[in-house]
């Protein structure tokens, strides 16, 4: 039960990106492609997971007044382990995310989350905050992706689905041609699609937003009628 | 010794316009977003960031070579986000002792910085560039300088939009990340100036 109410909040109410503003940074830099997307997704999921149930383990052994300093050292270590893993087992996406790995460490969702969750929460709660936000991140990332991929240059999965080999992990995937080359907005995979993309995605979560606020005062209202009809 | 020069002359080039660090890298965008709502703050965190990321690459420089030399490679990221996270607590209480007048315009932006990106991002630039000691320093600088540029032009920008007209929904931050777009559009026509 409090697992889906920390779902929904994570993925929608208190999305990282789209509510809580962290991090964006990498989410324009890096969703070129699907690939891409999904990798820093998951890489972002795991470092925020393990770090959640370390924080939350030692929150009532570290001072107070250098805590700070204690949260990124963990975050260094677990994002340094990624790295390495990621260099070693899938280089070509350790290749293609570049310095945006490491640049982890400074990724405020992390270090947000530590201060305002995990400092407070026993450790079973801190993972599941951990997994959620970090299918929030996931969410998000995938979906900008998507859309960069499929308007900037027609395709969806790029370096990660292949019509003829099916999965690939080495980023050569060509994936799937929903139109042809020449009709996609090129401009969509440049940074500057980055920004717009951003833009758009967070207008339409805020008019979403809006809309169910609005639906709930409306029902509240209506409710407020009947029994006052009633009465 | 020309070579030299028009080497950084590149370095400085590509860091300020064609590759600006904002632009067309997305490093710093949370201060960048987040500290723009006037210019004069934007100002104060270009400068602070300038600072820091100067002396940042020149003693990340010293401490890779010392890592490498070492053997402990692997301890990049972590040595670089402490010596960053030292280096600012220690330039501020440089400046709070020795500069009062600066310390007090860059004020709350200093702590802020070890957070940002684009400080361990042109650390991490640096040794991926293989630049040389005096080529990290120059990205440094001059990359610092790109983000007092960039930010500068957006807070002036948000300062108008504040008093235009458009759709509800895009308010506050929405229609910021599309004017950063546009303006990273405008950035792109830089990407000519690679004559080097």
């Amino acid at each position: 039960m409090n697992f889906r109410k920390q779902l929904k909040e994570g993925v929608i109410t208190n999305n990282p990106i789209l509510v809580q503003q962290l991090g964006m940074c990498a989410t324009m830099a890096i969703t070129t492609s699907l690939f891409n997307g999904i990798g820093m997704g998951l890489s972002v999921l795991i470092i925020l997971t393990a770090c959640n149930v370390v924080v939350s383990a030692i929150r009532k052994i570290i001072p107070g007044e250098i805590r700070l300093a204690i949260f990124v050292v963990v975050i260094a270590g677990f994002v340094t382990i990624v790295d390495l893993l990621l260099q070693a087992f899938i280089p070509a996406l350790s290749a293609s995310l570049g310095v945006f790995i490491p640049l982890i460490v400074v990724n405020c969702i992390i270090i947000g989350r530590a201060e305002a969750f995990c400092q407070k929460n026993t450790v079973a709660a801190s993972f599941v905050d951990g997994v959620t936000q970090g299918l929030g991140y996931t969410v998000v990332l995938v979906a900008m992706s998507v859309i960069r991929e499929l308007l900037g240059s027609g395709r969806f999965g790029g370096g990660l689905i292949d019509l003829a080999r099916g999965l690939t992990l080495d980023g050569t995937g060509a994936g799937i041609r929903i139109f042809p080359e020449e009709f996609g907005a090129g401009i969509l995979t440049l940074p500057v699609g980055g920004f717009l993309t951003l833009g758009f995605l967070f207008a339409a979560m805020q008019y979403a937003l809006k809309k169910s606020a609005e639906k709930k005062e409306k029902a509240a209202k209506k409710l407020k009628k009947e029994e006052a009809s009633e009465a | 010794m020309m070579e030299q020069l028009t080497r950084l002359l590149s370095i400085s080039l590509g860091a300020i316009l064609i590759n600006n660090f904002i632009f067309s890298q997305f490093l710093g965008c949370c201060p960048f977003l987040g500290c723009s709502n006037k210019v004069e703050t934007a100002a104060g965190m270009g400068l602070a960031v300038v600072f820091v990321m100067g002396i940042a690459s020149a003693i990340c420089y010293v401490v890779n070579m010392l890592l490498v030399a070492l053997g402990l490679g692997f301890l990049q990221t972590l040595a670089f986000i402490l010596v960053i996270a030292a280096l600012v607590q220690f330039v501020e209480m440089f400046l709070k002792k020795m500069v009062p007048s600066l310390y007090a315009a860059l004020g709350i932006y200093l702590p802020l910085i070890t957070t940002n990106c684009a400080v361990l991002g042109v650390v991490l630039l640096n040794v991926q560039e293989d630049y040389n000691f005096i080529e990290a320093v120059v990205h440094g600088i001059t990359g610092g300088l790109g983000f007092m540029l960039a930010i500068v032009l957006f807070a002036s920008m948000r300062e108008r939009i504040e008093f235009s007209e458009y759709p509800e929904s895009f308010k506050g931050f929405p229609i910021s990340l599309v004017t950063a777009g546009l303006l990273a559009l405008a950035f792109m026509g830089f990407s000519g100036m690679k004559i080097f």
